[in-house]
């Protein structure tokens, strides 16, 4: 025996070395992260300047100002010259006002903190209790915006967990449904011909003219609640499940599907010891997708439900009355829970490919 | 008594651009405990050979015996193992659980599987392996596992397509003393392919070289070397002759292509 097995990488370094390494690199990234980050905040900050002018000088203008152009002229002036006629009162107006335009990003934030964790804790004891909702198997009571911080319903932690409900459970049914499309389809010709077209058309309808639909077609079984908003986001989530899985379960080599074959093993076991397992890191590649495209799909079924909580509620009844500042903290809230959930995914599948040996 | 007999064996691929005659007129007879070496040019029909005695390609004309069964009968009996070029280790199983993987398919008990899987591993000098993953181990040695999986299930035939002809020579070498002792040791019949004369000479009783265009035989020999055969022995007399005849077996088959 003069070959030795080659050393795990890292295997030799120690563990504080190894962490080390590990902030370094991240350091490495940080710098351009934050500078692409602060251009962009830049940029916003910038570009609400003109687009809440109009306002600015409204307001102005109410508290006493004087301009020198009547508000029936610059009803037709672009925010640009808005800034060029007054701007002072453009910049000092821009970042205050109540139902801005482009809410700045501090506005935004400050409405995420206080609809997450400043909902004032110290006041009012259950009478303020306004509602009761079913939640994960359990009842919750919905207060008053002065109450305990999750369950007031300003609270956007509530109103996330409302459109994870339908999501995960949408997510689970759209997952299984594309591992069980694409087991047929590499088993049999006639599904591979007859269901990958109709997967395919099925991501082509725009998901908020079929959402009514089947929130209606459901309701006429006398199915509501959680489940038709779970079919919707399935109905978005399954597809990139289907076509990883399909890839996935196809990566076996030839050699590797007759090696099987010498062993006289059936089409269940080759599922099961060779394709499956082979498929594992297109099927987390395909979940990430799926996770994401389920949350979009939970949101919109919120929309022609008529629901008054949830994310996609929150973005509507923003947009009824004008209140752009829920509108972008209910987007940053989506965007928030979207990125953990795909995070979660990324950590299960660092575990699970860990676990197989395929993560080096 | 014969293991494997082929009779004017014809096997023609239909493709796009009109048949491709793979084999024509394959006569051959391979006896119980012999090392038989294919050696040829690329798509001179020795791979193709193989996959007609395992049953992955159906001969189009003739007939073909396994241990006296049709190939597909020999193969659901399981009376042969084979080794591809890639060792084809799953990355996700450690080399043992690779090395019962037929075994579980074949529904071995659990006991049995890891008993085998020790002596296999043995066989082929890996023991102490089986906890590693495929990746943490050299391209020789991966193809020694390998040679482990398609022996575990006690077949009593060794097919084995260019199996260390993705290695260097210097591991090949040592791999070709370890074939054949383990041969020796296990007394199985081996179908080797080859496109390396030494390797070929070296390791055979009897080596078939064949020629292109259609795929046939173009000569079949019975080597005159003793079965002990220490790595210097290809320095003999005795074995550069037969080399040479295998060389010109192989000119010849060209020419008439």
């Amino acid at each position: 025996m003069t070959d030795h097995p080659i050393s795990a990488p890292g295997a030799g370094i120690g563990r504080s070395l190894r962490v080390g390494l590990l902030v370094r690199r991240m350091m490495g990234t940080a710098g351009p992260v934050l500078a692409v980050v602060a251009g962009l905040l830049a940029i916003w900050y910038l570009a609400a300047i003109p687009m809440n002018a109009a306002q600015s000088v409204t307001d102005a203008e109410r508290a006493g100002a004087a301009f020198d152009v009547s508000a029936a002229e610059r009803r037709d002036m672009g925010g640009l010259s808005l800034v060029a006629l007054a701007p002072g009162t453009a910049l000092a107006g821009a970042y205050g006002q109540e139902r801005p335009r482009l809410p700045a990003p501090h506005q935004v934030a400050g409405e995420m903190w206080a609809s997450t964790f400043a909902l004032g804790a110290d006041c009012g004891p259950a009478e303020r209790e306004r509602d009761r909702l079913e939640l994960f198997g359990r009842t919750w009571a919905v207060h008053e915006d002065c109450l305990a911080p999750v369950t007031s319903r300003r609270s956007l932690i509530l109103h996330a967990g409302l459109t994870l409900a339908p999501t995960l459970l949408g997510f689970a049914i759209g997952s299984l449904l594309g591992v069980a499309l694409a087991v047929g389809i590499v088993h049999s010709r006639v599904m591979d011909l007859s269901v990958m077209p109709w997967a395919i058309a099925s991501q082509t309808i725009p998901i908020l003219a079929i959402a009514p639909m089947i929130i209606v077609v459901m309701n006429s079984v006398g199915i509501q609640g959680l489940l038709p908003k779970a079919i919707i986001s399935a109905y978005l989530s399954f597809f990139p499940v289907v076509v990883g899985m399909a890839k996935g379960l196809r990566a076996p080599s030839a050699a590797d599907l007759d090696l099987m074959r010498t062993w006289g093993a059936s089409g269940a076991r080759i599922l099961w010891h060779l394709r499956l397992p082979a498929s594992a890191p297109y099927l987390f590649a395909s979940l990430k997708i799926g996770v994401a495209a389920a949350l979009v799909g939970a949101i919109v079924a919120e929309l022609p439900t008529g629901a008054v909580r949830g994310l996609g509620a929150r973005l509507l009844a923003g947009s009824y009355y004008g209140q752009t500042i829920q509108i972008w903290s209910a987007l940053f809230a989506a965007a928030i829970a979207a990125a953990l959930l795909v995070a979660a995914i990324g950590g299960i599948e660092r575990g699970v490919l860990g676990r197989m040996g395929l993560r080096r | 008594m014969t293991t494997i007999s082929a009779t004017s064996l014809d096997l023609t691929f239909q493709t796009a651009d009109g048949p491709v005659h793979a084999l024509r007129g394959i006569d051959l007879t391979v006896e119980a405990g012999e090392f038989v070496s294919f050696i040829g040019p690329s798509g001179c029909g020795k791979t193709t050979f193989l996959r007609c005695v395992a049953a992955l390609e159906t001969p189009t004309a003739g007939e073909l015996q396994v241990q006296g069964m049709t190939p597909d009968e020999a193969r659901r009996a399981r009376a042969y193992g084979y080794v591809f070029q890639a060792a084809g280790l799953y990355p996700w199983r450690t080399i043992g659980r690779n090395v019962t993987l037929p075994l579980e398919i074949m529904g071995y008990p659990k006991a049995e599987r890891r008993e085998r899987m020790e002596r296999v591993l043995d066989l082929v000098e890996l023991s102490g392996f089986a906890n590693k993953y495929p990746w943490q181990l050299s391209g020789g040695m991966q193809q020694r596992a390998s040679i482990a999986r398609a022996l575990s299930f006690d077949a009593g035939i060794l097919l084995m397509d260019e199996p260390f002809g993705a290695l260097d020579e210097i591991v090949r070498d040592r791999l070709n003393e370890e074939l054949l002792a383990l041969w020796a040791r296990t007394g199985k019949t081996c179908l080797f392919v080859t496109h390396s004369i030494p390797e070929a000479v070296y390791l055979s009783t009897k080596i078939v070289v064949m020629s292109p265009r259609p795929g046939r035989i173009a000569d079949v020999i019975d080597s005159p070397l003793p079965r002990e055969r220490p790595l210097d022995i290809r320095d003999t007399p005795e074995f550069l002759a037969v080399a040479h005849r295998v060389r010109e077996g192989l000119r010849e088959g060209m020419e008439a292509a």
